[in-house]
């Protein structure tokens, strides 16, 4: 069976690759790629475990004496930060540097003779540009995606192809990704939790990339599946790990929407389900102004529908502070609009 | 968060596609012929074309499961005559009866056969034909991560034609422990695969690279993008399906095992029994709170998910070796799983609201050795038929479905019975009415020398001579002492035999267990029971008869190869091993009670009886 997944390999890659000289020799199954990159692959647990934020995602081993590439993330808001390797031995990290532009951190454990990746020397990694001739490049991901794999079960392999290499411009939310240089687009979905920070390699097992955040595209909202090209990982290690020129600031964040700040205060949000009616608005306020009225039942934000207290939070989440937003509200039975501007209206006192 | 998945139905129509597409293979053959002849080495060509036939092949064996209004699913034929798996919760709204189609547009009827509701697994058998396309269960201990597998299924239910979808990708990881989610389903042991797995892919097999069936579907992981695929699905592996496999055939509500104990995980990494039922069988065995579990049926624990996994693919009943520490001392001891649910638990949740003809009364919960006590026949005046019958069976599954108390389908447990029945039958048709004489020498060389009749049963001994009365209560005192009923056991396996299982009492089919060999260093095998080079599986017998309760492991030849006797429900049974049978009775037999070797009996001279086989229907008078 081996050998006819080899061939299957063979065939899929075609006749290309079948003439290429270092394939003469005999090359590593699918299984054996696999089974030693997920070696170097670690399971990283920290802060996390609420609705929606994971307290789990992936890491790569990059030397044998500890050091951990994985992307920066909330998880890592923890002092109790854990890596488990594939072998199940448990080690407590520490955060040695972080990279906000590519949302990178760098993590320590007390390890020696670790099983890691060999990123290439700086004088070998062209930096930039990200390797154009990618796309087509068959690739397997290892990583800890829905945190399966626990203790010395082995992260998931997941097998699909290198389908573009864009620049990202997506966000979380109402926030812009800070990183806007180049990522590999993949073919299959990696934007699960957990998966962030795990490896990517290709059929030989070479590291070509670290899985990417959860993100979203700007122009479509479509979950992206995506990895930093390795150029990028091995610029952001030679940072964090003080090689490297110095971390330029972290760009400010844009804060969400803000109802409450225009003077609407909703129901208690007490159950799933709960109708986002609202509550009271405070006097001379900009909502107060632009005609939003207590015992409205918001229905729907800038057109689009939300059944649910919980709803309307996440639709005014994925909206920046300053943008306008038109509430759809039922009140008496009748229909009522209503836009709230990005100014504060008249009246309201500093 | 993850769980089964249901499906919503979808229109059957059937499109004009059949000529777009064949237009559409001309051009695309053309066009690979054209490229193919050019650059394509032979030995990459030879490969496709062995995928295109496997995938072909395993497609025929691949059905769609159609449960009515409430959607449907996937399953896969495992026998020529028409059995084949899916998931519980596919067939779980359809009842007994539903329709499956075939990759060559045929639709079959199908019945319920037997349910495993905590490993979501059904298996049902389809009708019309003998010659039904089928797959091989492969040995998914065999299975790596980074092997080429495929699904074949009916996702979406888009398959108005029949023909299953494909849907490729690489085994992402082995030996998955999935919880139950919000359900009772369990998925312990499972493959975990990054083909595409989506709604109406349940109950459909995955295959590996040479069409074996390595696992069966039937769970994916979702997150917030919505009830598709992302990358990450579940299938119950093909080992734990063929442990189930004898017991489903048999018609039967099978529940999963308990050891009877709970784990933790110690500071040292041990994994060390944190609370343990006095009433389980390991606990007779001898384990106690925090003995380390070192393995389990060959499968080393060292994490708790390792337990779990281990335990999450056998059917509750089965004994298996388990390998425990203490200190520095190391024992291993066939225990016997008991049942994780109560059967009228099992019950209410395949009943579900939904199926009134399958809700069955409360029940006190199944002993602790974990075998089903057969339920009270029920009458056809029972009050169960009334308000509650099932729907009429469509004409051509008539007489294929028989409700009963602990029972998926009880029709196919007299089926599987008499199966059994006739190898024993054949096997034994010379045995006489007279009394039998079995003499020898124990393992000193000491004689020994056993009669039993219908009216005596006397064992002559160097320790002395014991008797009981076959037609009395076989439970009254256990003959010869310390054997925990040995003259008892030999009676039951003498009226089996001689009248076959009908007579004997209420006998019913349990399935198939593994007939592990003497207890010893040789009981740790590593291959999983039931694969090659693994114990295998031979069919099981229960019956309860004159007031003890016995089980009979049977050969596929009619050999009765084991038997176990217990004179009440709550003691170690008398066990013995038959062995060297060449043809004429057993040369050897091997008699345990409880941790003891009670003796080991060479048979120098077998008389069974002098007369041929007094029943002239060798199934015995009680089979309806």
């Amino acid at each position: 069976m081996k050998a006819f997944a080899a061939a299957i390999v063979s065939a899929v890659l075609g006749g290309f690759l079948v003439d290429h000289p270092s394939c003469r020799a005999r090359a590593a199954t699918p299984g054996e790629t696999v089974a030693d990159a997920a070696r170097r692959v670690v399971k990283i647990y920290g802060a996390g475990g609420v609705r929606g934020l994971e307290g789990y995602q992936s890491g790569i081993l990059v030397s044998p004496a500890g050091h951990v590439v994985t992307v920066h993330s909330t998880v890592l808001d923890s002092d109790g930060i854990d890596c488990v390797l594939d072998d199940g031995r448990r080690f407590p990290a520490t955060v040695v540097g972080v990279d906000p532009r590519r949302e990178l951190a760098l993590l320590s454990i007390a390890g020696e003779d670790l099983p890691a990746f060999s990123l290439p020397a700086p004088e070998d990694a062209p930096s930039p540009p990200v390797d154009r001739s990618a796309p087509g490049t068959r690739v397997f991901a290892l990583s800890n995606l829905f945190s399966v794999a626990v203790g010395d079960e082995r992260v998931s392999a997941q097998h699909g192809v290198i389908s573009a290499v864009v620049p990202l411009e997506a966000r979380r939310g109402a926030h812009e990704a800070p990183y806007r240089g180049d990522v590999y687009l993949l073919d299959f979905t990696t934007s699960n939790p957990g998966s962030a920070g795990g490896a990517l390699v290709d059929w030989r097992g070479r590291l070509v990339g670290v899985l990417g955040k959860e993100l979203r595209a700007t122009a479509t909202g479509v979950w992206l599946n995506y990895a930093l090209p390795i150029d990028e990982v091995v610029g952001g290690y030679r940072q964090m790990s003080g090689e490297g020129p110095p971390l330029p600031p972290p760009p400010p964040d844009t804060p969400p929407f803000d109802l409450s700040r225009l003077g609407v205060v909703l129901v208690p949000d007490l159950l799933d389900t709960t109708p986002p009616f609202v509550e009271s608005v405070r006097d001379a306020s900009a909502a107060a102004t632009a005609g939003v009225r207590a015992d409205d039942l918001v229905v729907a934000v800038n057109g689009r529908a939300v059944t649910s207290r919980g709803a309307l939070q996440r639709a005014l989440g994925a909206i920046p502070d300053g943008d306008t937003v038109e509430l759809t509200m039922i009140r008496s039975g009748e229909i009522a609009v209503a836009a709230l501007g990005p100014k504060p209206a008249t009246g309201t006192k500093p | 968060m993850n769980r089964p998945l249901p499906i919503v139905i979808a229109a059957l129509r059937r499109p004009p596609r059949v000529v777009l597409t064949a237009a559409a293979l001309v051009l695309l053959a053309a066009t690979l012929a054209a490229g193919a002849r050019a650059e394509v080495p032979g030995d990459v060509i030879a490969a496709e074309r062995t995928r295109i036939e496997v995938i072909q092949r395993a497609s025929r064996a691949a059905i769609a499961i159609f449960a009515g209004e409430a959607g449907g699913g996937s399953g896969v034929l495992v026998s020529p005559d028409g059995y084949a798996l899916t998931n519980f919760h596919v067939v779980q709204p359809a009842g007994v009866a539903m329709k499956c189609g075939l990759s060559d547009g045929t639709l079959h009827d199908a019945v319920l056969v037997g349910l495993d509701p905590t490993g979501d697994v059904a298996l049902v058998k389809l009708v019309g034909r003998d010659d039904f396309p089928f797959a091989e269960l492969a040995d998914s201990d065999l299975v790596d991560v980074g092997d080429f597998c495929f699904a074949a299924g009916n996702p979406f239910l888009l398959a108005t034609d029949l023909a299953p979808s494909i849907s490729a990708g690489i085994v992402s990881g082995t030996h998955r422990y999935q919880f139950p989610a919000g359900t009772i389903l369990e998925y312990a042991d499972c493959l975990q695969v990054d083909a595409a797995i989506n709604p109406g892919n349940s109950g459909g097999a995955l295959f590996d690279a040479d069409g074996r069936v390595i696992g069966v579907n039937g769970r994916a992981s979702f997150e917030k993008r919505g009830r598709v695929n992302v990358g990450v699905g579940y299938a119950i592996s093909s080992n734990q399906l063929r442990n189930f496999l004898g017991c489903l055939k048999g018609g039967r509500l099978v529940d999963h095992a308990t050891l009877g104990a709970t784990v933790a995980t110690a500071q040292d990494g041990r994994v060390v029994v944190s609370d343990i039922l006095e009433s389980s069988d390991a606990f007779k065995r001898g384990l106690r709170y925090d003995d380390e579990i070192v393995s389990i049926a060959g499968r080393p624990v060292r994490t708790v998910n390792a337990l779990k996994n281990v335990l999450g693919i056998f059917p509750a009943g089965w004994r298996v070796p388990v390998v425990s520490r203490r200190g520095g001392r190391r024992s291993v001891d066939l225990v016997r799983l008991g049942p994780l649910h109560t059967s009228g638990e099992l019950a209410k949740i395949v009943s579900g609201g939904e199926e009134p003809a399958r809700r069955a009364p409360e029940e006190k919960p199944d002993d602790e050795k974990g075998i089903p006590r057969p339920p009270p026949r029920q009458g056809p005046g029972d009050a169960k038929r009334g308000a509650d019958a099932p729907p009429p069976l469509p004409e051509s599954l008539a007489g294929l479905f028989e409700s009963r108390v602990g029972f998926t389908n009880y029709h196919f447990n007299a089926l599987e019975r008499d199966r059994v029945a006739r190898a024993l039958a054949g096997r034994h048709a010379s045995l006489g009415e007279g009394p039998w004489v079995i003499s020898g020498v124990l393992a000193k060389g000491e004689p020994f020398r056993i009669e039993i009749s219908d009216r005596h049963a006397t064992i002559d001994l160097p320790t002395g001579t014991s008797s009981i009365d076959p037609a009395g209560d076989l439970d009254a005192v256990p003959a010869p002492p310390g054997s925990g009923g040995m003259l008892a056991a030999l009676v039951v396996w003498r009226r089996l035999l001689r009248e076959g299982p009908a007579a004997l009492g209420r006998t019913t089919y349990w399935g198939t267990a593994p007939l592990w060999s003497t207890v010893g260093t040789d009981i740790e095998a590593s291959a999983s029971p039931g694969t090659p080079g693994g114990v295998p599986l031979v069919d099981v017998l229960d019956t309860a008869v004159s007031s003890v309760e016995a089980r009979f492991q049977i050969g596929a030849d009619g050999v009765v190869l084991a038997m176990e006797m217990w004179p009440a429900p709550d003691d170690d049974p008398c066990e013995i091993r038959f062995a060297d049978d060449g043809g004429n009775g057993p040369g050897r037999l091997e008699v345990r009670h409880g941790d003891e070797l009670f003796g080991v009996f060479r048979v120098e001279s077998f008389d069974a009886g002098s007369a041929g086989r007094s029943a002239a229907d060798p199934l015995g008078s009680g089979i309806r």
